[in-house]
């Protein structure tokens, strides 16, 4: 058990329901239960239906329509917010999976960005917009000023998600929530945007919460991982321990269904023997 | 230009290269806002291929490098601007539209998303039904249908539900049940994988090895992911701007890669080892932009017995 | 309907004893509460001879009555009963709604899926032609229609079906364009599937939701244009009535007998926000169960 002061975030008891498709009500999440450390990347993996997505919107406060969200106890900083967090939202920003989306198409990234800088952080337009160059800098972005007058779409996927983050970054969050970050981008540029998530963290002293199905994702990246299956948590750890030494079941399953990374295996027989077919 | 083929079969029995790719190009035209034309993009960018009857060869590559062009050009669901494509010694480019319904019957499809590849408004049966009802309808497109349906395991009375009923694992079973219902020789498999779960697709590709090996088909296995490649393809094939910059044995592409995209692609593939994993990222994020990616040579040249890299 | 496993047919749709089926998917009263209307003033207007009724008969004894007993609706400027009036009026006004949909509809969808499906040329061409329908002064359109055409029950349909459809056929078109990109769609294509097959299999049931949407647009324009052109004097004439002719002719006793023109404009009313709120509900219900 990490010591109170450490602990962002712990959460008990957290339960959610959608409304069904035939009437009635689905679970989606149930009694979850976690504390999530100050400074540490904690990745959030399951299959899809384990509810990963719907507890990053829970926390958030964003889920959808008609779903009910109900916890014993809620602690921020070691504070009860329990009753409180209907009001107000928690300390954290999101970065979505598909940034195409999350942008409007019809506004530039530099007002995007100056929006949240206005809003977050209380300041002018002006300084707003200095504000949005610096944290596009901050997001490794090599020209600001293009990228800033420019449209969603003239970007690439990389660069939207830096985008993203940038925005994320303004509003000052202590929490960082990231939904399948890099599912939607090709493998060399999701390496590029998870280094950034690490140096963004270590820069920062951010706290990360990562939902992914991928475990690669997480061995990279990640301090502890929780592992979910049909809204529930069924274990969580350090990465290397739980990596190493699954104690669930269905923990085993998943690291036995990843595929090794190509580059690690010798010379292997099995393409030829299991390809050949005529 | 170094000869890809090989020797067509001693006794003047089939050629053993089922599918051949010359010189294929496809572009597209770039509109502006306004809808003008402001320039072509060329998506496959001069492509010379040859399918090994009954292999698996794997095409590689981000988005936007042209492989799932590639695939729909072979097949001829889009045509190809330039080049041929010959299919069991046939040019099916010089062909007229009319004439090529029989290899529409012999060269199949599997794509990527299992949601919009079904039609939700009829059953798994009547879906898998319709290429047998239009390319083979004198055998008996029900029987087949439902044949076709057990061998991916879905059976019994779960042939008349609709998609919806089905997870994606099984609509992606549905999917390929189409595909072989009507005995192709030849399958263009684009992203098959992509949208499922992990568990699902160490399923799903068994499936897809099983169904090789009983019914003699040959696969064009089109993927971003290398690790499934790595468990599936026999050659692999390296694609980055509509060219293809690599091509050999599976298991010397990735153990020696020659081209530098090669290698980029490669160490971009996060392991599931998390000391690995880690090491790996901290290279990536403190090495500079890579150059000399670009697919520049202009011909691919032998390396190694059937190893090829555009120099 | 669907346990034979064909595709939902749009006409289908629309049958009422269907929809009574399927109150599960209706999430509000307000949907129950306008199939309720639409049934029974469909009701009454379809068994309206069978009924004890009489329209015609005038009396100028007991003209101007308000609603009684023995008149439920009152009488009008020549004494006939108005309830019998009304009734037969609904009559004419829900045969030109109806009738007129069904044409703008059909029109709409035909030339949607066409231009959408084809793209290129026939698209441009046929697009081009919906612009310049629609760049007419609709009543000029009308107008000259009903110079040229003897004024009447036939030629209103005809007009309003025939110079409404452009916004159906816009809609679909639209529709069409996204929906022929998908992949089902597209292997329809490859395998060589007919035309005309992919139109119908493939891409109007996932049209579905929108051509109703149109449809249910549609009937409301269709029975408020009439409306409007009867009483301007342009539809419907004398001695057949509908809810229009009627509030023209109530127009000269809204002193002495305001409930001729009230009655006659709330059940217009009531009648096009019921088929407003029961497209929306056939909608929901529609595309919750086709999408997958």
């Amino acid at each position: 058990m990490t010591p109170a002061e450490d602990v962002l975030l712990s959460v008990d008891g957290l339960d959610v329901d959608l409304p069904g498709r035939t009437g009635g009500r689905v679970k989606v999440l149930e009694d979850v239960t976690f504390e999530v450390p100050r400074g540490r990347v904690v990745g959030i993996v399951g299959e899809s239906g384990s509810g990963k997505t719907m507890l990053l919107r829970a926390l958030m406060g964003i889920l959808p329509d008609g779903a009910e969200r109900d916890w014993r106890r809620v602690l921020l900083r070691g504070e009860d917010v329990t009753r409180t967090l209907a009001r107000r939202r928690l300390p954290a920003a999101m970065v979505f999976q598909d940034p195409m989306t999350s942008f409007n198409p019809l506004v530039r990234i530099g007002g995007h960005l100056a929006e949240v800088a206005q809003r977050f952080q209380k300041v002018g337009r002006r300084q707003a917009q200095g504000l949005a160059r610096e944290a596009l800098i901050a997001v490794r972005i090599p020209d600001p000023d293009r990228v800033l007058s420019r449209y969603p779409h003239e970007l690439s996927g990389g660069m939207r998600q830096r985008a993203m983050i940038a925005m994320a970054l303004l509003a000052q969050p202590e929490l960082l929530l990231a939904d399948e970050p890099t599912t939607a981008l090709d493998a060399t540029i999701q390496a590029q945007i998870l280094a950034l998530l690490r140096t963004l963290q270590a820069e920062r002293s951010l706290t990360v919460l990562i939902v992914t199905h991928d475990l690669g994702v997480v061995a990279a990246v990640c301090d502890d991982v929780m592992v979910m299956k049909d809204g529930r948590i069924v274990e969580s750890g350090e990465v290397e321990r739980v990596f190493a030494e699954p104690q669930h079941p269905y923990t085993r399953e998943l690291l036995d269904a990843a595929p090794p990374a190509p580059a690690e295996l010798a010379a292997p027989a099995s393409a030829e023997e299991k390809g050949a077919g005529a | 230009m170094s000869d890809l083929r090989q020797a067509p079969g001693r006794d003047g029995g089939p050629a053993p290269d089922l599918v051949e790719v010359r010189g294929l190009v496809k572009t597209f035209p770039q509109r502006n806002a306004w809808g003008r034309t402001t320039g072509t993009t060329r998506a496959v960018d001069g492509v010379d291929l040859s399918i090994r009857r009954g292999e698996t060869l794997a095409v590689v590559g981000e988005s936007g490098s042209g492989k799932s062009t590639l695939g729909r050009c072979i097949l001829q669901m889009d045509e190809p601007t330039s080049g041929t494509v010959t299919y069991e010694g046939v040019d099916l480019t010089a062909l007229p539209r009319a004439r090529r319904a029989p290899y529409h019957r012999s060269m199949q499809v599997i794509f990527q998303d299992p949601f919009s590849s079904l039609n939700p408004h009829r059953t798994a049966l009547q879906n898998v039904m319709e290429p047998l009802a239009v390319l083979a309808p004198d055998s008996d497109p029900r029987a087949r249908a439902i044949e076709a349906l057990a061998a991916v395991g879905i059976d019994g009375d779960a042939v008349n539900r609709r998609p919806r009923a089905f997870s994606g694992g099984q609509r992606q079973r549905i999917v390929i049940a189409r595909a072989i219902a009507v005995r192709p020789g030849f399958v263009v498999c684009d992203e098959p994988l992509s949208a499922l779960d992990m568990s699902i697709q160490a399923q799903v590709t068994d499936l897809l090895l099983r169904l090789q090996r009983e019914l003699a088909l040959t696969y064009l296995f089109i993927s971003h992911d290398l690790s499934v490649v790595r468990e599936i393809a026999i050659r692999t094939a390296v694609m980055n701007r509509g060219r293809i910059v690599e091509l050999g044995p599976t298991a010397q592409v990735f153990a020696a890669p020659q081209h530098p995209y090669t290698r980029h692609l490669l160490d971009a593939a996060l392991s599931t080892d998390p000391v690995q994993a880690r090491r790996r990222l901290q290279r990536i994020s403190t090495r500079p932009e890579p150059v000399g990616l670009e697919p520049d040579g202009t011909a691919l040249a032998e390396v190694a017995p059937g190893h090829f890299v555009l120099r | 309907m669907t346990t034979t496993g064909t595709t939902p047919n749009v006409a289908a749709v629309v049958d009422a004893t269907t929809l009574v089926h399927r109150t599960r998917s209706f999430r509000s009263v307000s949907a129950l509460l306008a199939v309720a209307f639409l049934v029974i003033v469909g009701a009454v207007a379809l068994i309206a001879p069978l009924l004890p009724l009489d329209p015609t008969t005038t009396d100028l004894a007991i003209r101007w009555q308000p609603p009684s007993a023995a008149h439920w609706f009152g009488t009008d400027e020549l004494g006939r009963d108005y309830f019998s009036r009304v009734v037969y009026g609904g009559r004419i006004s829900l045969t030109v709604g109806i009738l007129a949909m069904a044409a703008a509809t059909a029109i709409g969808v035909i030339v949607g899926l066409i231009a959408g499906y084809a793209g290129g040329r026939v698209d441009d061409a046929l697009m081009r032609f919906v612009d310049f329908l629609s760049s007419i002064p609709w009543m000029v359109l009308v107008i000259v229609a009903s110079v040229f055409l003897k004024p009447g029950l036939w030629t209103i349909i005809f007009v309003i079906g025939v110079f409404s459809w452009m916004a159906t056929a816009r809609l679909v078109r639209a529709e069409t364009l996204t929906l022929r990109e998908r992949a089902f769609v597209r292997y329809a294509k490859y395998i060589g599937v007919r035309r005309e097959l992919v139109m119908w299999r493939h891409v109007v049931p996932d049209a579905a939701p929108t051509i109703i949407v149109a449809a249910t647009a549609s009937i409301s324009t269709a029975i408020l244009t009439e409306s409007a052109l009867s009483f301007l004097g342009l539809g419907i004439q004398p001695p057949m009535a509908s809810w229009g002719s009627l509030l023209e002719t109530a127009q000269g006793s809204l002193q002495t007998a305001p409930y001729l023109a009230l009655i006659p404009g709330i059940l217009i009313l009531l009648t096009v926000l019921s088929f407003n709120v029961l497209g929306d509900a056939l909608r929901q219900s529609v595309s919750e169960g086709g999408a997958s």
